[in-house]
């Protein structure tokens, strides 16, 4: 019995090929953009997990010298001596083809557990890698191009970081031509009474783990806006889905019939469905994650340009598919159907077996059904604004993100139908009337693709947005923030006084960066003195301040904090703020730092000098007209040899900061263009269903004397005014999307928001981009209709042949 | 007795006040035995096949199938009673359309669990489809159609055919060799029938025929063997 019944369930895609090539390339493009993008961000956390474990990278506090400069030898020794356990570790670079490889040298001998672990002891004999010649070892992607006869010979092990080669120090040291170090890393388990760093290497600090732990926390924003990305793709490829498996079973309500009639029990009749969903969505879900796969490997290369380039993570350009990925990802195309398809299914659970044999979804929708859904769009309305108010966290951030856009889904019909209604009023002549007529009848089976659509064109303009905004604040706090045109550092204190006359005398001004880490309301924070020079006063990004704070931070009265710092604090201008030494005094003003996770204070530079002596210096901020700016840097090279890494250029940094960021949104771009795409298709697939079953509505009109290809510019026609219609109504959700990523999603997660700007360009481009996708999906079915045998329309009036 | 009808009671919710559509209605049918129920529009009798063939649920009285009340069974008994004993022809043919000629007129009997490629054959054969078995019902006429329905109720070697207006659909020609079709295949499966119908003339072409006015049975005439 289920063998029959399962053959007479499935004979129905034999027979409408397309309409299961869109059910399962729904299924499948959904899946795919969720699985990409789930690819992409696997991939990068792998590779962050593979860094951390690497010896050198996060995890253990470190002792470094003041500016960056080498620990003397005999430092290291003192303190072994001291009972420090600590373990040198020497940095460099090793440029090859195809890039930079980043050498890290340790002591094989003293270096934590990790380094020692794993393949890395079990292949090679410690005496080669300590030896003469000694080893390099590195990922084998990276050891097929360290292969070189100036380098010692590379084992190729897996699990070391990307872009990363290890080495024993002492190899290290002789391939980077210097015997220096450059950290020691302060070893868990330190023996009790050791005495304390200050005694021993008073030149030394001490870096707390997460000063260096910052990448990971740093990327998280990119995540988890590619994260919100994909997500929002898979919920537009549901609705897909569900319109696809909405009128596959609509249009099998008779065949339904038929078999409860001939003595399929519904229960029996509902587990074949479930089964013939479960064989589609394990197909679809299996092309989807390749395709996810295809999209994760095209976009990686920037993505990992992208991290590389914005936070110095380095990832690996290729893909490993993990058996994880694959399990969630063919899971979530399994559970996205059955959420897609369970409101059908349960319609056949109740259907009764003297049901209508014929199918009544493209009915005129009742009034009960949109008071109802408008009802539901209210009621998720409501519940976002309360989520707004109550809520807080990421989670409230997503679920008032998701309850927002669901809502806006559900009064798309109602907003469609009152305009279309407006349509009629105002349309003058039969022919007129009818269009808009209907086109108001055609609305239940066109809302779903329509809705798909909104959010598509939602998503587009909200992350546009989002993503341009950052770009523009971005740009105009990189102004700000680096006013000066060159950026110098002094390799000591004698470099510095040397330096800063020979400046003075021909720049305009020389503003000392000064800087301190302390603690500040229980966490660790940054202290910046900032000399009292117009550069500040005039650029300085500030989001909020007392009138005349300049002068109130140059007089020592009043600071600034950073937004992290005032968020996280509650501060406000005026509010008192307690700093390191028992040190009260008052915030004057709050400012934009984006991309810092630490809190930052703004100090007076004479307060610094005072307050905290042992501050870090030698690094100064030049100011010079732009032109004679290159002129300055070479002299600088040549009258005190410094290295390009002690000169910053603004131009260039500002270059390669904007460099960067176009990549980034070169990935966003990539997924709005793919989530168009997937609601052009599911417009087309609605269309192409909705053409057949409509003949009954058309045959009567061309029976009435229209030509067959004015019905067909008819109906191209009604795909764009429904298509234009559902543009305007995605404005509004785009830019109260981007106003809870850029407000709401982006405090929760990272502490600081962005200013919202609008750009009503790139709208007129979406628009005319929905019209093309509505226009290119409309043409196919309205030349079917134009190209169709008048014995198809005649059909329809004769059941007799 | 393969079909008895006692005090059957059908109500259905009105605008105003309920409408009783059947009020009492009893008969009873032997196997083998061919009857045709007529009666004006809403007499009830499209409601009184399908309450036999197990579709909806009786409001009172007893439908016994071979001595077991179908009104007492639950959807699941139902559903069997119609997958294995009972054959149904709707008038709108009801087919999957699907499914090609071959495998409509096969599905109840597969449904049923006995299917037959030979039977099949020699039923598509009798049916005059042979030249249409890989066709499609949108490929068919309505006669065509509606052959391809009984056959799908009678390859499934059912004791009770129960045909909804099977003519109601055709023009009177072809119905009348539809129904000449039916009643011989009927006859050889040695199945009994209970037809609905408009038409005296074709009524009269079986063996009792029931008139059903107001939800009550006013007529029984049975037709003599003589006849």
């Amino acid at each position: 019995m289920k063998a029959a019944g399962l053959t007479a369930i499935l004979s129905h895609w034999r027979r409408h090929p397309v309409q299961l090539a869109t059910l399962i390339l729904g299924l499948s493009l959904a899946t795919a953009l969720w699985s990409g993008v789930q690819a992409i961000n696997a991939e990068a956390r792998a590779s962050y997990d593979a860094a951390a474990r690497a010896i050198g990278g996060d995890g253990l506090p470190s002792l470094h010298q003041a500016r960056g400069a080498a620990i003397p030898l005999d430092t290291y020794v003192a303190l072994r001596r001291a009972g420090w356990l600590v373990t040198p570790v020497v940095e460099g670079t090793l440029r090859m083809t195809g890039g930079e490889v980043r050498l890290l040298g340790v002591d094989l001998l003293t270096a934590p557990p990790p380094a020692l672990e794993g393949d890395l002891a079990g292949d090679v004999e410690p005496i080669d890698a300590l030896g003469e010649s000694g080893r390099l070892f590195a990922a084998p992607e990276i050891a097929a191009r360290l292969a070189s006869p100036d380098l010692p010979p590379v084992v190729a092990v897996e699990g070391v970081a990307p872009g990363l080669a290890l080495a024993d120090i002492g190899v290290a040291q002789r391939v980077l031509g210097e015997a220096r170090i450059d950290r020691l890393l302060v070893l868990p388990d330190q023996p009790l009474g050791r005495p304390p760093l200050s005694e021993i290497a008073p030149d030394l600090e001490e870096r707390a783990p997460d000063r260096q732990g910052g990448v990971a926390r740093l990327t998280d924003s990119f995540h988890l806006n590619l994260t919100a990305f994909g997500l929002l793709s898979f919920v537009v490829g549901l609705f897909i889905v569900n319109g696809a498996v909405g009128l596959a079973f609509e249009q099998r309500r008779p065949t339904f019939r038929t078999l409860r009639a001939l003595g399929l029990t519904a229960r029996s009749l509902v587990t074949l469905l479930a089964v013939e969903l479960l064989i589609l969505s394990l197909a679809a879900g299996a092309i989807g994650m390749g395709l996810g796969g295809l999209i994760a490997a095209a976009l990686l290369p920037d993505v990992a340009a992208t991290l590389r380039g914005l936070y110095g993570a380095t990832i690996e350009g290729s893909l490993t598919l993990r058996p994880a990925w694959w399990a969630a990802g063919i899971a979530i195309a399994v559970l996205g159907t059955a959420v897609a398809a369970s409101g059908a299914l349960w319609k056949v659970a109740r259907l009764p077996a003297l049901a209508p044999a014929q199918p009544r979804a493209w009915a005129l929708a009742s009034a009960r059904t949109r008071r109802l859904q408008g009802a539901a769009a209210a009621l998720l309305a409501l519940a976002a604004v309360v989520l707004a108010v109550a809520g807080s966290g990421l989670v409230a951030g997503f679920l008032m993100l998701g309850a927002l856009l669901l809502a806006a889904a559900l009064l798309l019909p109602l907003w469609l139908a009152a305009c279309l209604a407006g349509g009629q009023r105002l349309a003058r002549g039969a022919l007129a009337e009818w269009f808009w007529a209907d086109t108001r009848q055609q609305l239940p089976g066109l809302s779903l693709a329509l809705m798909s659509l909104l959010l598509a064109l939602a998503a587009n303009i909200g992350v546009g947005t989002m993503v341009d905004s950052f770009r523009l604040t971005f740009t105009g706090w990189l102004d700000q923030r680096l006013a000066s045109e060159l950026y110098v550092t002094a390799r000591d204190d004698d470099e510095a006084a040397r330096l800063v006359p020979w400046l003075e005398a021909r720049a305009d001004a020389v503003l000392p960066i000064a800087r301190t880490d302390q603690r500040v309301a229980g966490a660790p924070a940054e202290i910046y003195g900032v000399a009292d020079h117009p550069t500040y006063r005039d650029n300085w990004p500030l989001l909020a301040a007392e009138p005349e704070v300049w002068d109130a931070v140059a007089a020592g009265n009043a600071v600034l904090v950073n937004e992290q710092l005032a968020r996280r604090e509650g501060l406000r201008p005026g509010d008192p703020l307690d700093l390191p030494d028992g040190w009260r005094t008052r915030v004057g003003g709050i400012y934009s730092d984006y991309g810092n996770p630490a809190a930052q204070v703004l100090i007076g530079l004479d307060e610094l000098y005072d307050r905290f002596p042992d501050y870090r210096r030698g690094d100064y901020g030049v100011r010079i007209a732009p032109e004679r700016a290159e002129a300055l840097r070479t002299a600088l090279v040549d009258d005190f040899s410094l290295s390009p890494d002690q000169i910053v250029d603004q131009a260039a940094l500002k270059r390669l900061s904007l460099d960067i960021f176009e990549r980034t949104f070169a990935v966003t771009a990539a997924l709005n263009v793919l989530t168009l795409t997937v609601a052009g298709f599911a417009i087309l697939t609605s269309l192409l269903t909705l053409a057949t079953l409509r003949l009954p509505q058309l045959a009567p009109v061309w029976a009435l004397g229209l030509t067959r290809r004015h019905l067909a510019a008819l109906e191209l026609t009604r795909a764009l005014v429904l298509a234009a219609l559902t543009f305007s109504a995605a404005v509004p959700v785009g830019l109260m999307l981007a106003w809870v990523l850029l407000s709401v999603i982006n405090v929760e997660a990272f502490g600081w928001s962005l200013p919202m700007h609008v750009f009503p360009a790139d709208w007129a481009r979406l628009a005319l981009l929905s019209l093309l996708a509505a226009g290119v999906a409309g043409l196919w079915p309205a030349r079917r209709l134009a190209t169709r045998p008048p014995a198809d329309l005649v059909k329809v009036f004769a059941h007799e042949r | 007795m393969l079909l008895q009808v006692r005090d059957l009671i059908k109500t259905f919710p009105g605008d105003e006040r309920p409408v009783d559509v059947l009020r009492g209605v009893s008969f009873d049918l032997e196997a083998g035995v061919t009857l045709a129920l007529t009666g004006e529009s809403g007499s009830g009798k499209s409601t009184l096949l399908h309450l036999v063939a197990g579709l909806d649920e009786a409001d009172g009285g007893q439908i016994l199938f071979d001595g077991a009340d179908v009104a007492a069974m639950n959807d699941r008994k139902r559903a069997k009673l119609r997958r294995r004993d009972v054959g149904v022809v709707f008038q709108q043919f009801n087919l999957v359309p699907s499914l090609d000629v071959a495998a409509n007129v096969a599905l109840q009997a597969r449904l049923a669990g006995r299917h037959s490629p030979e039977a099949d054959a020699r039923l598509i054969e009798r049916l005059g489809l042979v030249d249409h078995r890989a066709k499609y019902p949108e490929q068919l006429s309505g006669g065509q159609q509606q052959r391809v329905a009984i056959g799908r109720a009678l390859a499934g070697r059912p004791r009770l055919v129960l045909a909804d207006e099977p003519t109601g659909n055709l023009d009177e020609e072809t119905g009348a060799r539809v129904l000449d079709l039916m009643l011989e295949l009927v006859t050889d499966a040695s199945a009994a029938l209970l037809m609905v119908t408009h038409s005296k003339r074709l009524a009269a072409r079986l063996e009792r025929r029931l008139h059903l006015a107001h939800g009550r049975v006013a007529t029984r005439i049975e037709r003599r063997a003589a006849e």
